[in-house]
C-alpha cells in the first residue's frame, strides 16, 4: 500500500519549478557586500524593505504595543488565550480602515464582513475551499503568480485554467481571451466557478484600469460566477491611474443589489505594503455572509497569532502614522522603480510600463537566442549563474510569450540595485560584442564553456533533485 | 451554479451541533465573582490558566524577547521578514530542547525534523493531508476530543473508524478494539491509514501505559498503518505513573520496525497556556512527510514575532525547568480540590494524572441509561445548575453518562462556587429520588424498559460519528479577553 497521499507524492505544490529553483541556488550562493560581492543578487522575491525605518521608529515611540500592555498594563494573559476565530475586534477596525486609506477612502468596508487568515496564501486557499468542489475550475489571466499553483490548486484539487494575456495589448484582459478561456475549460469538462485577478498585477506591476474591471464584473455576472481580487500589492500604487479597487467599481448603482454583490471576494496581506511577510497577516473580504462564515470556520486552520494582531491594532490604528506610511512608502517605491527602468534602460532593455508593485516585467526577447522557452531557460541560466541575478523566468509565470522576466526591486538597498544594474548592463554588452567579433577560435572556445557551463549546470540540477527527493 | 462548495456548506465544521447550547449558556450568562456571581461557570474549555504569574514574571524580565522594544529592535526588520517555512532555527532548537525537557530528557528530537503547523489544528489536518486519500480512514479510540472530527475530515475528505473504549477497563484501548475496528473497515471496503492516539487523553485525562503503547505501536506496524500520535498534554501530567512518548517506543527501535510510519503532533496551548500564539508543531520521523508537511506548513506558518519570543523563553533553562515543575504541582492541587470535592457527595470520575480535566461519571444520577437522559441532565446542569461542562456523547463515547470536567482554566474561588453548586445539585437530586410517587414510579418503570430498547437500537445503529451530535467543544469559540 502507497505510504502517502497522492497530495504527498505529486508535484502540486509547484516547488520544482524554475521560480524556485532560482531561489534555491541564490541560498546557495547569496551576494553580500562585504562577505560575498560575487553571489548571486536576490531579485526574484517580491519584498518591500524600503520603509522598515518608519516602524522601526513608530515601535520606539510605542514600547506597550509590543510588550504586551495597554496603557501600561500587562495584558499578557489576555493575549495568550485570545483564540477567537472572530478576530481581535481592534486588529479588525484597523485593518478595515487602513485598507479603506489605501483606497483613497473611496469605498469603506465593514469589519464584520473580513475574516484573518495566515497570510494571503492561506487567504486564497481557503477561498477555494469555500468555492470550489474539487475538480472545478477558476480562470487565471496569464502570466500570474508561480504560488498561485500551489495556492489554488494542490489540497483544494481545484483547476487552474489560463486567460491569455498578451504583449500586444500591455497583458490587458479583454472580452474575448475571457470568453476563450471560459471555453477551454468547457473543452476540458471543467466546470468554471470563477475568476481570480490579481490588482495590481504580479508579475506585472500594472494596476487594472476601470474597462477590465467592469469586463470583469461583466462576466461574472453573465456566467454567474464569482470573483476573488488578490489586491496585495494595493498600497504600492505609484503612479496614475492610481489605484482602482474592484470593491469601488462594484459601488456602481447597478451591481449594488445584484448577486454580483455577493460574489466578489477581496484578499488581502500586510506582508507587501508594510513588508511585514514573517508576522502572516492575511484576509478576505467578502460581502456574502455565508462565505464570511464559512471562511471564518476555516481560519481556524490558519489563524493570526494574537500577539501579532495586538500588535498591529495599535499600529495600524495611529492614523498619524498610517496616512504618512502610505504616502511615504509609495514615494520609495516609485523612486526604486525609476532606478530600475534607468538601468535597464542603460542596457538597451525595455520592460512593460508599470505603475505598481514591486517589480518590474521586463522585455529580455532581444537577446534570446530563438523565441522558444527552450531559449528563455537558457537565457535565465545565463543571467543565474553568470551573471549573478535571481530573477523570474516568464514561463513559471505561465507566460504565453517567451523572453519576459520578472525583476523585483524593492527588497536590497540602492547600492545592490546599481550593482545589478551594472551587472546587467556588463552582460548586454558582452553579448553584442560576441555577437560582432565572433572568430572560428573564439566560436570554439565559447562552445566548450558554454558546453562546460551547461554541464555544470546539469550536475546542479540533478544534485539538486537528490536534495529534495531527501 | 452552486454558490458555495459542498464543503462550505456540509456540516463537516462540526459548529451546528446542539451542543453548542452549552457555550450559547455561557456567553449569554457568563459568570463574574463580582458583576455576575450567579453566571453560567465555564468548565468546558481546556485551557490552562495557572502559571500565568510565571509567564508574565519572564516576559517583564526579558524586554529583548519582544522584537520590537527599544531592548530588541535591532532584530525587528530580520524577524518581520523572515517568511522561510523552516521556521527559525533558534525556535525549532528551544522547542525540540523542551519537548525532551517534558520527556525527562528520555528522547531526542531533531529540530530538522519539527515542522509548524496553525496550531494542533493545522497539524492535524496537514498530516490527514501528506497520509491519507480522500475516503481512506483513520481509526481513533473514544471517547475522543470532537474537534478531530473537524481536523481530520472536513477538507480533507477523510473518515474517522472509532475503536471503542468501555468503562468497564476504565476505557483502555485493547488490541481486540484495534482489531475489531479495523476488521470492520475492511469489511466495508474502507482503506485504514492510520491509527491516532491521544497521549495523555483528552477527555481521559490518563496517559497510555507501557503496553498499551507498545502494543499500538505493534498493531501499526503490522499492519503497515501509520501512528499519529498528538501528545499535546505532555507536560500537564501531575501524577504516576509518569508520561510515556512515542518517541522513547521510536527510539528503542525494539517494537517498531519502520519509524517511518510515526509522527508526533505537539502545540504550545495546553501545556504553556499559549492557545492564542497559535504554535503547533509536527514532528515525523519520515523524512518524506516531514518535506511534504513543510511544504504544507505555508498554509499556516507561525508568525516570527511569535517564534522569537517562544525561541527566547524556551531557551531559558532554568525557567523552563521551573515551569514544568511548579505547573504539574499546580494541576496536582487544582486537580485534587476538585475530586475531593466531587466525591465527597459520591461523584466519582475516571481516575486520572494528566490534563486540565477529569471525566466524570454521572451514570447514577441518569434518570436511564440512555444518550437522551444524559441530554438532559447535562441541560440541567447547564440551566440549573449553572456550569459548562460537556457531555460524553459529544466526545463519541460509547456510554451515556460521562462529562468532562475542565478545572484549570479559572481561579481556586471559582473552582470552590463550582464544586459547592455540584454539591447542592447532588443533594437535591438525591433527596428528590429518594421519595418518588406512585406516578413517578410507574412512568420511571416504563421509560426504562422503553430506554432499554432504545440504547439497543442505538448500539445497532452505525457510529455516531456521522451524527449531528459530534461537536466542538474546543478554542475557536468565542472566548473573553
Amino acid at each position: 500500500m502507497k505510504l502517502l497521499s497522492r497530495k504527498a507524492s505529486c508535484n502540486s505544490h509547484g516547488q520544482d519549478s524554475s521560480y524556485f529553483a532560482g531561489w534555491q541556488e541564490y541560498e546557495k550562493n547569496p551576494y553580500d557586500e562585504v562577505k560575498n560581492p560575487q553571489g548571486i543578487i536576490q531579485m526574484g522575491l517580491a519584498e518591500n524593505q524600503l520603509s522598515f525605518d518608519l516602524l522601526e521608529s513608530w515601535l520606539a515611540q510605542n514600547p506597550d504595543a509590543a510588550g504586551f500592555k495597554r496603557n501600561g498594563e500587562s495584558i499578557f494573559r489576555e493575549l495568550a488565550l485570545f483564540q477567537d476565530y472572530h478576530g481581535l475586534p481592534a486588529f479588525k477596525n484597523a485593518m478595515v480602515e487602513f485598507m479603506a486609506e489605501i483606497r483613497g477612502n473611496k469605498v469603506s468596508f465593514d469589519s464584520n464582513n473580513l475574516v484573518l487568515t495566515a497570510g494571503a496564501t492561506s487567504a486564497n486557499e481557503t477561498l477555494m475551499f469555500c468555492l470550489a468542489n474539487s475538480g472545478e475550475a477558476f480562470l487565471l489571466p496569464t502570466p500570474y503568480y508561480p504560488g498561485f499553483d500551489r495556492d489554488l490548486k494542490w489540497r483544494t484539487e481545484a483547476e487552474i485554467v489560463p486567460i491569455q494575456c498578451s504583449s500586444s495589448n500591455g497583458f490587458r484582459i479583454t472580452k474575448s481571451a475571457l470568453e476563450e478561456a471560459y471555453q477551454q475549460a468547457q473543452n476540458r469538462n471543467l466546470k468554471v466557478k470563477g475568476v481570480l485577478v490579481t490588482n495590481p498585477s504580479n508579475p506585472l506591476g500594472i494596476s487594472l484600469s476601470r474597462h477590465e474591471l467592469n469586463l470583469l464584473l461583466s462576466f461574472i455576472a453573465a456566467k454567474g460566477i464569482h470573483l476573488i481580487s488578490d489586491e496585495i500589492y494595493s498600497g504600492t500604487v505609484f503612479n496614475s491611474p492610481g489605484f482602482v479597487s474592484i470593491m469601488e467599481v462594484l459601488m456602481n448603482k447597478k451591481y449594488v443589489n445584484s448577486p454580483v454583490w455577493n460574489r466578489v471576494h477581496i484578499v488581502y496581506s500586510l506582508s507587501k505594503d508594510l513588508g511585514l511577510p514573517g508576522f502572516r497577516v492575511g484576509a478576505i473580504y467578502s460581502n456574502d455572509k455565508k462565505v464570511v462564515e464559512t471562511a471564518t470556520k476555516m481560519s481556524s486552520f490558519g489563524l493570526i497569532s494574537s500577539q501579532t494582531q495586538y500588535l498591529l491594532s495599535e499600529m495600524l490604528s495611529d492614523k498619524k502614522f498610517t496616512k504618512n506610511y502610505v504616502s511615504e512608502n509609495r514615494k520609495r517605491v516609485k523612486q526604486r522603480h525609476a532606478m530600475l527602468i534607468r538601468g535597464l534602460k542603460n542596457a538597451g532593455i525595455p520592460c512593460l510600463e508599470s505603475n505598481a508593485g514591486l517589480f518590474c516585467w521586463v522585455d529580455m526577447s532581444h537577446l534570446l537566442s530563438s523565441k522558444t522557452f527552450e531559449a528563455e531557460m537558457e537565457l535565465w541560466k545565463k543571467i543565474v549563474y553568470q551573471v549573478g541575478l535571481n530573477i523570474s523566468p516568464g514561463s513559471s509565470c505561465h507566460c504565453i510569450e517567451p523572453g519576459w522576466f520578472r525583476m523585483c526591486f524593492a527588497n536590497m538597498s540602492e547600492q545592490t540595485l546599481n550593482l545589478a544594474m551594472q551587472r546587467i548592463k556588463s552582460f548586454v554588452n558582452s553579448i553584442s560584442e560576441s555577437k560582432m567579433n565572433i572568430s572560428p577560435n573564439q566560436q570554439y572556445s565559447n562552445k566548450s564553456s558554454r558546453r562546460k557551463s551547461f554541464s555544470k549546470w546539469v550536475f546542479r540540477l540533478s544534485f539538486h533533485d537528490r536534495e529534495t527527493e531527501r | 451554479m452552486e454558490f458555495l462548495s459542498k464543503i462550505a456548506t456540509n456540516n463537516g465544521h462540526g459548529e451546528n451541533s446542539s451542543y453548542f447550547d452549552g457555550w450559547k449558556a455561557y456567553d449569554s450568562d457568563p459568570y463574574h465573582p463580582t458583576n455576575n456571581s450567579h453566571g453560567v461557570i465555564q468548565m468546558g474549555l481546556a485551557e490552562n490558566q495557572l502559571c500565568f504569574d510565571l509567564i508574565q514574571e519572564w516576559v517583564e524580565n526579558n524586554p529583548k524577547a519582544s522584537i520590537c522594544t527599544p531592548e530588541g529592535s535591532n532584530g525587528f526588520k530580520d524577524i518581520a521578514i523572515y517568511q522561510d517555512y523552516h521556521g527559525l532555527p533558534e525556535f525549532r532548537n528551544a522547542v525540540a530542547r523542551f519537548m525532551e525537557k517534558v520527556r525527562g530528557n528520555k528522547v531526542k528530537f531533531n529540530p530538522d525534523s519539527i515542522v509548524m503547523s496553525g496550531g494542533a489544528t493545522g497539524a492535524h489536518e496537514t498530516l490527514a493531508f501528506c497520509l491519507a486519500d480522500p475516503g481512506d480512514a483513520f481509526l481513533v479510540p473514544t471517547p475522543y476530543y470532537p474537534g478531530y472530527d473537524r481536523d481530520l475530515r472536513w477538507r480533507t475528505g477523510i473518515q474517522l473508524l472509532p475503536v471503542v473504549c468501555e468503562s468497564s477497563n476504565d476505557f483502555k484501548i485493547t488490541r481486540e478494539a484495534l482489531e475489531d475496528a479495523y476488521g470492520k473497515a475492511q469489511e466495508a471496503n474502507i482503506k485504514v491509514k492510520g491509527l491516532i492516539l491521544n497521549n495523555p487523553s483528552n477527555p481521559l485525562g490518563t496517559v497510555l501505559d507501557r503496553n498499551t503503547l507498545t502494543d499500538a505501536v505493534r498493531f501499526i506496524d503490522e499492519k503497515n498503518i501509520h501512528l499519529i500520535c498528538d501528545e499535546i498534554y505532555s507536560a500537564t501530567v501531575f501524577n504516576e505513573p509518569g508520561f510515556i512518548s512515542v518517541a522513547e517506543i521510536a527510539e528503542e527501535g525494539v517494537v517498531c520496525k519502520n519509524r517511518d510510519l510515526i509522527h508526533i503532533v505537539y502545540s504550545l496551548s495546553k501545556d504553556l497556556g499559549f492557545p492564542g500564539f497559535r504554535v503547533g508543531i509536527i514532528y515525523s520521523y519520515n523524512d518524506a512527510v516531514v518535506n511534504c508537511a513543510r511544504k504544507m506548513s505555508s498554509f499556516g506558518l507561525v508568525s516570527t514575532q511569535t517564534q522569537h519570543l517562544i525561541a527566547s523563553m524556551l531557551s531559558d533553562d532554568i525557567f523552563v525547568e521551573k515551569f514544568i515543575d511548579e505547573s504539574a504541582k499546580r494541576l496536582a492541587k487544582r486537580h485534587g480540590l476538585f475530586t475531593r470535592g466531587l466525591a465527597k457527595v459520591g461523584i466519582e470520575s475516571l481516575k486520572g494524572n494528566a490534563g486540565l480535566y477529569c471525566w466524570m461519571d454521572l451514570r447514577r444520577l441518569l434518570k436511564e441509561p440512555t444518550f437522551e437522559a444524559e441530554m438532559e441532565l447535562w441541560h440541567v446542569i447547564i440551566n440549573e445548575v449553572k456550569l459548562n461542562v460537556s457531555p460524553g456523547v459529544s466526545f463519541h463515547c460509547s456510554e451515556p453518562g460521562w462529562f468532562r470536567v475542565c478545572f484549570a482554566n479559572m481561579d481556586d474561588e471559582t473552582m470552590r462556587i463550582a464544586v459547592s453548586r455540584i454539591h447542592k445539585f447532588v443533594i437535591q437530586t438525591t433527596e428528590l429520588d429518594q421519595a418518588p410517587t406512585r406516578k413517578q414510579y410507574k412512568r420511571r418503570k416504563l421509560e426504562i424498559s422503553l430506554s432499554f430498547r432504545r440504547l439497543d437500537e442505538f448500539k445497532m445503529t452505525p457510529r455516531m460519528l456521522s451524527s449531528p451530535h459530534s461537536h466542538m467543544t474546543s478554542p475557536l469559540v468565542r472566548a473573553r479577553t
